[in-house]
């Protein structure tokens, strides 16, 4: 087990290479550059930033320097937020979408896995059906409908919640219902897929005949079979839920990651677009992985693998 | 007083095609310490009947009537849930066909083996593992101590069913049912399987019904057997009497089926043509479409169950009436 998680973290070395590589050309070769939109900057001024900020180089200089630095942890200055390096705005930002994300993680869960269970346990009845369409209603409303909805409903007109802002406790409600109620569904749906299919099994029968009670079936015998298809999901589900979401950080006003991600591009600020990148695809890979240890205590024949 | 009482049972699946009618009408009774033999293809009811008794057929779309399954003076077929739940795993235990799908997969052994005491008994967990561990020696599992804390799929397909046993005994059960426990083995560990609930059988003098498509095997192990075709029964009989003497043209036609009775390099028998459509009910006899002696007033008469003399019945129009005699 211990070598096998040590030699997964060693593979992904190669792939956090990969996405600095690809992502920092792929900058380079974007028409543009972080002083573009900068009024009447004298031409005297232009070369000074650009030297200092290393961009009179030429490309594999460039390339060479950012990727050493990279060994070192550093993931450079921002060329757009003066004096801040990439490593302070991801330092500063992810608390917030860990936070957001936390909550809206727990929400999903709480909502989902029950929901799922519900459904597959009176499967073809008015709980299954209900279950199943708030499941995919909640699926298929964008968060750009769910939010300013529930803003709508909640803040505006019960007023019982900012509208907007991070600044409360209560200000976390809204966005994290509205994230979380996204992954609520795709939990839901897995969930009722992987319980039916584990009802639906010999051992199953095996535990009704030996006197076992519907919870005791549903709980003991079903769920830790039902639930590994969650568990899969889970693994790139939570990095999603945790670096934040750029259309919810932007209905909620909300000081998170999410935001970096796009904005970084429009301001062709490279070095906080592969900072953000790098982060996304270190949290996905820790992320599968953890969900594949998971997996693995869930799933006994797999644990023997 | 027998131990258990069926009467006139009657399991139906409500599908789209129609209502199938998987057991229809189907009594038998068995004693304590009886062992109950039921034959028949696949698809003639054998298994549902017995899953209706434990209320194991999905509701829907199974529905389960009849005027009676009385198991020591409660019905199994009008009790409420919880008195099932009580009977089921203490009093009437079950074997399934196949060990690699009837164990839980995500449970240890152990667990799996303690459930049955600890739904039913007031015991506690390590009493329960003590008896677990005790069950699962006599089935004769090697090693026992160590490999009860391992996963079912550490385990052969005849350690499986070795567990299944265990499993079900643990319980003191007064009735076992094995469903065709012995189909999915090979045919050396079949012998062992088998060996194993019979000598189980005698030292806990339990009640058996064996669910087999395989006469042989029912002939080397119980005392009654009835067959069933269609959805009914069309024989029961002393199991020697089976042999000797059948008193129904399928009885026979299966006996000659089996590939031991036939000379070497001789085409097999078959029986020709397919068991019915049982969504759709044929008038008279379901198996005289099939049977070589088969006259015009079998499609005709309703096919009921007789006393055809030496403790033997027949539901065969033309044994009835003394037309006929098999051998």
């Amino acid at each position: 087990m211990l070598r096998l998680i040590v030699r997964r973290i060693l593979e992904t070395i190669p792939v956090l290479v990969l996405v600095a590589t690809i992502t920092f050309f792929m900058m380079k070769a974007v028409p543009g550059g972080p002083l573009d939109t900068e009024k009447n900057i004298p031409q005297e001024i232009k070369v000074q930033i650009e030297a200092f900020y290393g961009l009179d180089q030429p490309l594999w200089k460039q390339y060479a320097s950012y990727m050493g630095n990279l060994l070192r942890g550093d993931l450079g200055p921002s060329f757009k937020h003066a004096n801040r390096s990439v490593n302070e705005l991801i330092a500063a930002a992810l608390p917030v979408s860990l936070e957001l994300g936390g909550i809206a993680l727990c929400v999903a869960l709480l909502v989902g896995i029950p929901l799922g269970i519900a459904a597959a346990v009176r499967q073809n009845t008015w709980i299954d059906y209900l279950a199943s369409t708030t499941a995919m209603a909640g699926i298929c409303l964008p968060t750009f409908v769910m939010g300013p909805l529930l803003v709508l409903v909640f803040a505006l007109h019960f007023e019982h919640f900012n509208a907007s802002g991070w600044d409360f406790p209560r200000d976390r409600v809204l966005p994290a219902l509205t994230l979380g109620l996204v992954y609520a569904g795709y939990i839901a749906r897995l969930t009722r897929g992987g319980m039916l299919e584990v009802l639906n099994q010999d051992f199953i029968r095996t535990a009704r005949a030996k006197g076992a009670s519907e919870t005791r079936v549903v709980f003991r015998h079903a769920l830790r079979g039902g639930l590994l298809p969650v568990v899969s999901f889970l693994g790139p589900g939570i990095a999603g839920i945790l670096t934040g979401s750029f259309v919810i950080e932007t209905i909620f006003n909300i000081p998170g990651l999410g935001r970096h991600f796009v904005t970084s591009v429009f301001n062709r600020d490279a070095t906080l677009t592969i900072g953000t990148a790098l982060f996304y695809a270190a949290l996905v890979v820790a992320l599968n992985l953890a969900a594949d240890i998971a997996q693995a205590m869930l799933n006994p024949k797999q644990r023997a693998n | 007083m027998a131990l258990l009482e069926v009467d006139d049972l009657r399991t139906s699946f409500h599908t789209r095609n129609g209502v199938v009618r998987a057991v229809d009408g189907v009594s038998f009774c068995i004693d304590r310490g009886e062992t109950l033999g039921i034959v028949g293809e696949s698809g003639s009811g054998k298994s549902v009947t017995c899953l209706s008794l434990l209320g194991l057929v999905p509701q829907p779309p199974g529905r389960i009537e009849g005027a009676g399954a009385v198991l020591e003076g409660i019905d199994l077929l009008r009790c409420p849930q919880e008195v099932l739940r009580g009977i089921r795993g203490r009093r009437v235990a079950m074997i399934f066909q196949d060990p690699m799908t009837s164990l839980n997969p995500y449970m240890t052994i152990e667990e799996q083996l303690m459930e049955p005491l600890l739904i039913h008994e007031k015991i506690d967990r390590a009493a329960a593992a003590r008896m677990a561990l005790q069950a699962l020696q006599e089935v004769g599992v090697p090693e026992a101590e160590q490999r009860i804390r391992s996963y079912p799929h550490q385990f052969s397909g005849g350690m499986r069913q070795r567990v299944m046993i265990a499993m079900a005994l643990i319980g003191k059960p007064d009735l076992l049912i094995a469903d065709e426990p012995t189909t999915a083995l090979d045919v050396t560990v079949q012998a062992q399987i088998l060996d194993l609930i019979a000598q189980q059988q005698r030292q806990r003098g339990v009640a058996v019904i064996f669910i087999s498509h395989d006469l042989s095997v029912v002939a080397g192990f119980c005392d009654r057997v009835m067959v069933m075709y269609a959805g009914r029964v069309v024989e029961t009989a002393d199991t020697r009497a089976v042999f000797r003497e059948p008193k129904h043209p399928y009885t026979r036609a299966l006996q000659r089926s089996r590939p031991a009775m036939q000379a070497k390099g001789a085409e097999l028998y078959v029986i020709p043509g397919l068991p019915p459509d049982l969504s759709r009910p044929v008038p008279g006899c379901a198996f005289a479409p099939r049977c070589e002696f088969a006259v015009a007033d079998c499609s005709r008469t309703e096919m009921q169950l007789q006393d055809v003399g030496a403790g033997q019945a027949s539901a065969c129009l033309r044994v009835q009436r003394g037309e006929l005699t098999l051998q």
